[in-house]
């Protein structure tokens, strides 16, 4: 029997598969591709304190295994959520994660305020880094000192789990991760999307409509890596990884380089069961390497000399 | 709405580089909507990276079968698709064309491919029993795809077959001489035509539901990433995948 638990800060999840932010709608989009009670958790799309229209079109780009996009936080809003969605979300078993968006750190407080006043929520995703909205997003994720201040405030105002998910589009991420750590986050998201862009040829126009946006899918997903690996040897709060991630075997590589737990995101697009077959994958590779907990698989990762060992397990 | 694996039935080369290909799915074959579409995954690779959606062209028992020009890497891959091959498809997805409705004749309109959902509504007005005139337009001959439609009327650019000029301007043409019945459109095509088919629509007040064609990640609302401009102040955009792909012109703007 498998021990497929795992934690993020105070929170325990069933298994360590989530469904990440804007690839899984509201959590209630997806019942009828697939039971949405066998994954880790559920993160929402982006919240803001007013609903957003999102970016004019085009805002989705394919590019060679990997896609750019430019939704631009499209979103209903956190009085709608509140009322319309939360209601769904609260009758499932399983973590749900809210993510949130904002343009200044008050509206960062107010969203997180107005949430917690609610029951069903398990777990917050604070977004300072998306590459798609004029004011905020990346712009505080590319601050060192914002980040933290971000991650402060909300640490105030909340006894919830607090996950910082930040942005690859800087020199040291693991600079952030000591800043978001020492400011009270209990867990922290690696990585958002890549700024990327792609030209039309015919036109001599950009193929989106902001011009750049964030590339995700498997393209990233070395990248991705790296920086989770980067950010395990910096701090000791929990890591979720996330970038490119499409079977159960990226999920363990994620897991190896110290990952607790992941984060199934634009794998949804093309099958939204892609995080339940992942989760069921996990179970079964421990069960044939032997393997009584997930959690043993977490920074197991073996340095060169040591590969004859890995070599035996498989 | 399912996902599934199906095994291709049939591949055919109907035009110019225009391909009908053949799927089995019960399923989703006994449920689609005329203007629905299915999602489809060409290969498990991950390039191409996303699904891409296609409109149901025709269903034939319990084969369902879509119809598409060769483009770019996914059309490639689905035109050296065989019988005994197998895809992912899923579908119905979106919104369909409203059948019903206080009008006496059908008006169906398509430039180039958007032909594609214009026999499932032809099959389903004949069912109906209503009358139906066709207008069917493309750049040069070898790209009309006749088949399965009624009462038709051609029009193409170069003028080789047909009225020479735009779908859009022939059903014009055709408006000022029959401007006496009840009519309804319903058109499909390129964006550019949809628009001056929606003046037009407008100018002879008859109603008019287009289907868009949008690149897609999902397919069923979660991405977001397809949106189009809507009328009225509530909410800025709709998404084609999931409020559409058949809007009442009316309702939204088209760019």
């Amino acid at each position: 029997m498998v021990n497929t638990q795992t934690s993020i800060g105070g929170l325990t999840l069933k298994n360590p598969v989530l469904v990440a932010s804007g690839t899984f709608g509201y959590g209630d989009d997806c019942n009828d591709l697939v039971d949405v009670n066998k994954l880790g958790g559920i993160v929402t799309k982006s919240l803001s304190s007013k609903p957003r229209d999102g970016n004019p079109p085009t805002r989705i780009v394919e590019t060679p295994s990997g896609m750019l996009n430019s939704i631009g936080l499209a979103n209903i809003g956190v009085e709608k959520f509140i009322k319309e969605k939360l209601p769904i979300l609260q009758a499932l078993e399983t973590a749900i994660i809210v993510n949130i968006a904002a343009s200044t750190i008050d509206e960062y407080c107010t969203v997180l305020s107005r949430l917690d006043e609610h029951e069903g929520i398990d777990a917050y995703e604070i977004n300072v880094s998306c590459p798609n909205v004029k004011e905020g997003g990346l712009s505080f994720g590319t601050s060192c000192e914002m980040t933290a201040e971000i991650t402060r405030r909300l640490r105030a105002i909340t006894t919830k789990t607090l996950i910082i998910k930040l942005t690859p589009n800087v020199a040291h991420i693991s600079e952030f991760a000591h800043a978001v750590a020492d400011a009270g986050a209990d867990a922290i998201s690696v990585i958002n999307t890549i700024v990327g862009m792609a030209v039309d040829v015919k036109t001599f126009k950009p193929k989106l409509s902001t011009v750049t946006g964030g590339l995700s899918g498997p393209a990233i997903k070395p990248i991705a890596l790296a920086k989770v690996y980067e950010v395990a040897q910096a701090v000791s709060i929990p890591i979720i990884g996330i970038g490119g991630i499409m079977t159960t075997e990226d999920a363990i590589e994620f897991l190896l380089v110290g990952a607790s737990a992941i984060q199934v995101g634009t794998a949804n697009f093309i099958d939204p069961a892609a995080g339940v077959k992942i989760a069921d994958g996990l179970r079964s590779f421990c069960e044939r390497m032997n393997i009584d907990s997930v959690t043993k698989l977490i920074g197991a990762l073996q340095s060169k000399k040591e590969l004859s060992i890995v070599h035996s397990w498989l | 709405m399912i996902q599934e694996v199906c095994p291709v039935t049939s591949n055919n080369v109907v035009g110019s580089n225009i391909f009908v290909l053949s799927i089995c799915s019960p399923e989703i074959s006994s449920t689609v909507q005329p203007g629905q579409f299915v999602n489809i995954k060409v290969n498990e690779r991950t390039v191409p990276l996303l699904r891409r959606p296609f409109s149901v062209y025709r269903v034939n028992g319990d084969n369902l079968e879509i119809i598409f020009n060769v483009i770019g890497i996914g059309t490639k891959i689905l035109s050296s698709k065989s019988p005994g091959d197998v895809i992912n498809v899923m579908g119905p997805l979106g919104r369909w064309y409203g059948i019903d409705g206080g009008y006496e004749t059908a008006l169906l309109i398509a430039g180039g491919l958007g032909v594609a959902p214009l026999p499932m509504i032809t099959a389903a007005l004949k069912r109906k029993g209503g009358k139906i005139t066709t207008f069917l337009g493309a750049r040069t001959s070898d790209q009309l795809v006749c088949s399965h439609l009624e009462n038709i009327n051609l029009a193409t650019d170069d003028g080789s077959v047909g009225y020479h000029g735009t779908i859009v301007d022939c059903l014009r043409s055709w408006l000022g001489r029959n401007n006496h019945a009840r009519f309804k459109i319903f058109g499909c095509g390129p964006n550019t035509m949809l628009k001056r088919l929606s003046y037009l629509a407008q100018e002879y007040n008859i109603p008019c539901e287009v289907s868009l064609e949008s690149a897609m990640a999902c397919g069923i609302g979660i991405c977001q990433g397809c949106p189009v401009e809507k009328v009225g102040n509530e909410q800025k955009y709709s998404l084609i995948c999931k409020e559409g792909p058949v809007f009442n012109t009316r309702t939204i703007v088209i760019e």
